[in-house]
């Protein structure tokens, strides 16, 4: 009951955090909550993977960063008016754009993850590591989308009754979209699907004298942990108005997994507090220090050794048991 | 004429220089409790995982309810049936025992690609769970203990739970009295006796009085090969079995 009304204050400050930055004179701090929110879509869905599948990928930046480039390319197609490909019309319609990076995603996730869960443990951390840089390279090379650059979208896409260019309202349909990926994720979690997760991450061996083959349902969980990560990084398009192939870069992977550490692992909340963490941290070390990211080391370090459960952990609510 | 449950034949595995499993044959019937008796470093572990899939034979087949499983995977033979538990017990030590079993449960309830409904709650899986914790005579008191926190015995006593959960039509008992103390030991060998005739079962083990007062029949294995195979009677008084291993037992 507790904890009900502890979600609801805090769903409701976070509806209503725009007014109050506006009211303090800080009308920067949306767009800041934004990027936050969106940040907070990708570690969730990484943290289905590492937190309750035991699967350590080094490599979700890629996906990411594919969610974003399908809202560059389908918004430079709709600006040059010629079709991707000869047939895929450019499109600046939201509806259009965020399912169709989130196949995208998926579909990428789906090859990647086929091959590289045929392996385990620390080959898996680099087999995701090397895909994602792929990714990340093929993007270098296409010059036709800006290449090292990256590409600019001039405009946020069309939402029907919302206007994305007021910057309450793109954070507000961010939000949304979070909650939404969190029930969804919660439910998950709690499933069939997701008992059968928890028991591949505690012990694979039981698992298989059980009679389980483990293979399809990791693979399952690491596409639709692909899909939510080419959800959030279509909304930090929309946001950022800008995609490049700095946003796949293996250094965005290394973040993702420090928020989902640092906000504790397999946790409901934890990887959004580890995403609103790891921003603020920057914010306001950055803020402080050019060095920033000298202090920001050994923060991460008392976390993880003095915290076992993260930030979620420190607040008394670590991990479930089933 | 009935057929054996379990069938193995001309097992043979070697590693390296090592033959862990030397031309065996065993087979388990209908109904039957199988134990396998042997000195450490008989083989009986790199047998149970030539049974199970977890270690494959170089030559030599095995038959599973007349069928060839030699070439399934763990997982494939235990959805057919063939079952194990394990001496150093394999559980989610995070979960609570009940979670644990009615996972075991679940797994035999049709594939697990369903996310939405709470499984948590879900009474077609917590009833058969609770009802097989009672059955292996867990207090209800400690159904809802994480398993990590659990002790050895009650541990041991769980592992039994998980792999009757998971529908066996034979079951290959690693050790179960592994560890137990004297109490705990007696009260598996009675849980053993009442599963006894309803589920075949291949048993593990080194506590001797357990093995003779449950085993319908004793196949003792030295260095890789079945030396003798028989009841408890004829194995006791069999001179090869004597010298090899019993003698050794006794000092």
């Amino acid at each position: 009951m507790l904890e009900r009304v502890v979600l609801v204050v805090l769903l409701l400050g976070a509806i209503l955090l725009p007014f109050g930055a506006e009211a303090v004179g800080l009308p920067a701090t949306t767009g800041i909550a934004t990027q936050i929110v969106c940040l907070a879509i990708a570690a969730a869905s990484l943290n289905l993977l590492i937190g309750h599948g035991g699967l350590v990928s080094f490599g979700h930046a890629a996906y990411f960063g594919l969610g974003a480039y399908v809202v560059g390319i389908l918004w430079e197609h709709f600006r040059l008016g010629e079709p991707l490909l000869g047939f895929i019309p450019g499109s600046n319609q939201l509806l259009v754009t965020l399912p169709l990076a989130m196949l995208v995603a998926g579909l990428a996730a789906a090859a990647i993850g086929a091959l590289s869960l045929r392996t385990s443990g620390v080959q898996f951390i680099m087999i995701t590591l090397a895909f994602a840089q792929m990714v990340f390279f093929l993007f270098v090379g296409l010059q036709q989308y800006g290449g090292d650059d990256g590409l600019v979208v001039r405009r946020r896409n069309l939402v029907p009754g919302l206007d994305l260019r007021d910057a309450m309202q793109m954070y507000w349909l961010c939000l949304g979209l979070l909650v939404a990926w969190l029930l969804v994720l919660a439910r998950i979690v709690g499933s069939r699907f997701g008992r059968v997760l928890e028991g591949v991450r505690q012990n694979e061996r039981r698992m298989a004298a059980i009679g389980v083959s483990t293979y399809a349902y990791k693979l399952v969980a690491f596409i639709l942990s692909g899909v939510g990560c080419g959800l959030a990084g279509a909304l930090m398009a929309n946001y950022l108005r800008f995609v490049s192939p700095e946003m796949m870069s293996w250094q965005r992977s290394g973040e993702l997994m420090v928020m989902v550490i640092l906000g504790g692992v397999g946790t409901a909340l934890g990887p959004v507090l580890g995403a609103a963490g790891l921003v603020g941290l920057e914010y306001t070390l950055g803020g402080l220090t050019e060095h920033w990211q000298f202090f920001l080391g050994p923060i991460l370090l008392a976390v993880v050794l003095y915290a076992r459960g993260g930030l979620m952990g420190l607040l008394g609510y670590g991990r479930r048991h089933g | 004429m009935a057929e054996p449950v379990l069938l193995a034949q001309g097992l043979f595995k070697r590693f390296g220089g090592l033959v862990a499993t030397d031309n065996l044959s065993l087979d388990v019937w209908p109904g039957e409790l199988h134990a396998l008796i042997g000195p450490n470093g008989a083989g009986k572990t790199t047998l149970i995982g030539l049974l199970t899939g977890e270690i494959r034979p170089d030559t030599g087949r095995i038959l599973f309810l007349g069928q060839d499983v030699s070439r399934l995977s763990v997982a494939a033979r235990a959805r057919r049936g063939l079952v194990r538990s394990f001496q150093i017990v394999q559980l989610l030590d995070d979960d609570t025992a009940e979670a644990n079993v009615a996972l075991a449960v679940q797994t035999h309830a049709g594939h697990s690609f369903r996310f939405w409904r709470r499984a948590g709650s879900d009474p077609a899986l917590l009833d058969p769970a609770r009802a097989l914790l009672r059955q292996v005579g867990l207090g209800q008191a400690r159904w809802d203990t994480r398993v990590g926190d659990l002790s050895h015995g009650e541990r041991k006593v769980l592992e039994l739970a998980m792999a009757l959960a998971a529908s066996p039509r034979l079951l290959l008992l690693d050790e179960p009295m592994a560890g137990l103390g004297t109490a705990e030991s007696l009260a598996m060998t009675e849980t053993l006796r009442a599963l006894k005739g309803r589920i075949p079962m291949l048993v593990i083990e080194h506590d001797m009085e357990a093995v003779f007062s449950l085993a319908d029949r004793i196949t003792v294995l030295v260095y890789g090969r079945a030396i003798a195979s028989g009841s408890a009677a004829a194995i006791r008084a069999d001179p090869a079995v004597q010298e090899a291993y019993l003698a050794e037992e006794t000092g």
